[in-house]
């Protein structure tokens, strides 16, 4: 194996994940363009127009429907295929995803959260990739641009292993057009940790003439499901694996699906996902020298949902404030709703809040953390919560 | 079934079978017949794309694959789309695609999903030029989902969301023509097939192999099932409809026209002929079938008018 030195750039979160999409090697592309997320495709087109990578063949396609299925037919056939978007774009694409899951077919995309309309918003909120909660697609949520470009790298190989296409999600404007230092990988060390894909099934190989996706009677359409959260489940330990493998070769560990942040001593900790924990983290060192025994737990993989790892950190706090920047209407923040079922039956009984911030990319800081913190200390002191979904950012 | 060399030269389309026994089409289903030409055409190094439609079930349930090539079934709306994608693999993989010897990639979809849902994806798949073959096998409805209406369904026809009853039939819009939008798109080569004309189908699949770029073929197949007529009446009805000039076979290649027809000089037969066997035309009265007589000699006649001066 060959010394790891990295090359750092100044890139932006999305080009980050057109750089990482670069030295996977991917064959296919077909996207459409969707603010935040059109920089990604513009960086790829650039790099096939100037002759920096071999054999990648780039789909401009008509939509975000057909930008999917386009994918869905290159993966099928054997390429390794990638493909980036945002918020209504991923909406138009959610009967696709579906398809791309249900055929076992590891595609990578780099999804910028946006804001869903009306009312038109192209900034950040979680709404648009949690809403697709349920379509077998595997989630891990970056924090900042150097976990987009390794995200997208741990993506494939997880995908590729496990067979289930994987959704690598950036924050629109905080990543996707923000500029930060990223330690990218020479390209023979990721083609050491990525060799290049072995597909569970490929279309070009005529000489066995056979069918995917074909219509399956309820006799068998159930144990067709059953595998599909085998594999889920099988991708928990694969992710594990991965990120432990990430560490030893690159020096950044992922082998948590959620990364615990000085939680040891803590009465409570803050609970999210993506780039609003890099503010949490910030704000929990602050607190700890003003004397609040705070930490926070990142939750790295959505899917699957990282049962085990929350059990372990929620048996030892008194509380967890969840930070939810999104929402599912009619009941509460997401990662609340998801966090408190999987404790249900664990035994572990910290009390849990849910926040609702900065939907719609409205600004979230550190002085919020602060007031959340100081919200948490009261409930926790008097033993009872409040509210349980606070609305923590409306004018009043 | 081996078929002797001396026999083989003298048949006008290929022997090789590559299409299975044991198919779920109905009797006389004419894209069952279509789907089995495509095979013998192509053979078994083609990778097929089939949406939401009848020859989904036709082509077999899990675990079955009724065809001697390879198949994703897709969503309704993404033939096109998915053919692109199939395309891109091939050829970053290094894949010879199309031409004499290449990997056939071939859109297999029924009217409702090209006419309809499909038109976008059909749209994006011919004007980014892809390697590959687009056939549209054209039974005039939503037939797998219980005889509805498609943009390809003819004026005066019945179909079970455009009903006839005492006083009135529903459908009063003409057919889409398809063909025009895909030619619209200045595509290499589309031609219209029929499936009562078999040789010239496969002459037509052939070339579009050879020649670059995308190309599309419109195949009329007749329905039993939701056209109401006899199930041994399909080819009669199919051949009928060239005759009377309702559905006329022509190319287009590369900016010119050319028809495809037994006798360009003679007149069609009267529309009554084509409608004679099918059930679904039985709401018409006189001036209804005046009304469609109108469009089928207009839309001849821009026809003949373009193979004579783009010929």
């Amino acid at each position: 194996m060959a010394e790891y030195k990295p090359i750092r750039k100044v890139v932006s979160g999305n080009y980050a994940a057109a750089y990482a999409a670069k030295h996977a090697r991917v064959q296919v592309v077909a996207a459409y363009p969707i603010t935040p997320q059109t920089s990604i495709i513009e960086k790829i087109a650039e790099f096939i127009a100037n002759g920096e990578v071999e054999n990648l063949q780039y789909v401009p396609v008509e939509s975000e429907h057909s930008a999917m299925a386009a994918c869905i037919g290159a993966s099928a056939a054997g390429a390794r295929v990638f493909t980036a978007t945002a918020a209504q774009g991923l909406a138009l694409m959610h009967e696709m995803l579906h398809w791309a899951s249900g055929a076992r077919l590891p595609i990578v995309m780099v999804n910028a959260n946006r804001a869903l309309a009306p009312p038109w918003s192209v900034w950040d909120e979680q709404t648009d990739s949690l809403a697709q909660r349920d379509t077998g697609w595997m989630q891990f949520y970056a924090e900042n641009n150097q976990e987009v470009y390794d995200g997208v790298l741990m993506a494939f190989k997880v995908a590729e292993t496990v067979n289930l296409p994987a959704m690598v999600i950036e924050s629109a404007f905080i990543l996707s057009h923000t500029y930060d230092v990223v330690e990218m990988i020479p390209q023979e060390l990721v083609d050491e940790f990525l060799p290049p894909r072995e597909p569970l099934y490929d279309l070009t190989d005529f000489e066995k003439s056979f069918s995917v996706g074909a219509l399956a009677t309820p006799a068998d359409y159930y144990e067709f499901r059953y595998k599909e959260q085998k594999a889920m489940e099988e991708a928990k330990e694969v992710i594990r694996e991965v990120g432990k493998e990430f560490g030893e070769r690159f020096g950044r560990d992922y082998s948590g699906m959620i990364e615990p942040y000085r939680v040891e001593d803590a009465d409570f900790v803050f609970m999210g996902m993506g780039s609003l924990m890099g503010t949490v983290k910030q704000a929990v060192d602050i607190l700890r020298d003003e004397g609040y025994r705070v930490g926070a737990l990142k939750v790295r993989w959505f899917r699957p949902f990282p049962k085990e790892e929350l059990y372990e950190f929620a048996k030892e706090v008194g509380g967890i404030a969840v930070i939810d920047r999104n929402y599912s209407f009619g009941m509460e923040g997401i990662l609340f709703t998801e966090a408190k079922g999987a404790l249900y039956n664990t035994g572990a009984r910290p009390l849990m809040k849910d926040y609702i911030v900065g939907l719609g990319g409205r600004d979230f800081t550190v002085n919020d953390v602060r007031k959340i913190a100081e919200n948490m200390k009261t409930i926790m002191g008097k033993g009872e919560l409040d509210v349980e979904v606070d609305w923590y950012h409306l004018k009043r | 079934m081996e078929i002797p060399e001396n026999v083989k030269k003298r048949l006008s389309i290929p022997a090789e079978e590559h299409f299975y026994a044991g198919h779920t089409a109905c009797q006389g289903c004419g894209a069952a017949l279509g789907l089995r030409y495509v095979l013998k055409a192509y053979g078994k190094k083609t990778i097929f794309t089939i949406p939401a439609c009848c020859s989904t079930i036709i082509a077999g349930a899990w675990p079955y694959n009724t065809l001697d090539a390879n198949l994703f079934h897709t969503a309704f709306a993404t033939t096109g789309a998915v053919m692109g994608g199939i395309e891109a693999a091939l050829k970053a993989r290094g894949f010879k695609v199309k031409g004499e010897d290449g990997v056939m990639v071939v859109g297999w979809a029924g009217d409702g999903g090209t006419a309809d849902i499909g038109l976008q994806a059909l749209s994006g798949f011919l004007e980014r030029g892809h390697d590959a073959v687009y056939i549209m096998y054209d039974n005039e409805a939503y037939m797998n989902t219980g005889i509805q209406r498609s943009g390809s369904t003819p004026y005066g026809a019945w179909t079970t969301n455009t009903p006839g009853g005492k006083k009135h039939f529903l459908e009063k819009r003409h057919k889409k023509k398809v063909i025009d939008i895909v030619i619209a798109h200045e595509v290499p080569y589309a031609a219209t097939a029929s499936v009562a004309y078999p040789e010239d189908f496969i002459r037509k699949l052939k070339k579009a192999r050879k020649i670059p770029g995308p190309s599309f073929i419109q195949l009329f197949a007749p329905c039993p099932t939701g056209w109401r007529s006899p199930t041994d009446k399909s080819i009669e009805i199919a051949r009928l409809a060239v005759q009377t000039a309702y559905f006329p076979l022509f190319e287009y290649e590369n900016g010119k026209y050319r028809i495809n027809m037994p006798s360009t000089k003679k007149e069609p037969k009267p529309i009554e002929e084509f409608l004679k066997y099918q059930g679904r035309f039985k709401y018409m009265t006189k001036e209804d079938i005046e009304v469609l007589q109108e469009w089928v000699l207009h839309e001849w006649e821009k026809l003949k008018k373009l193979a004579e001066v783009f010929g």
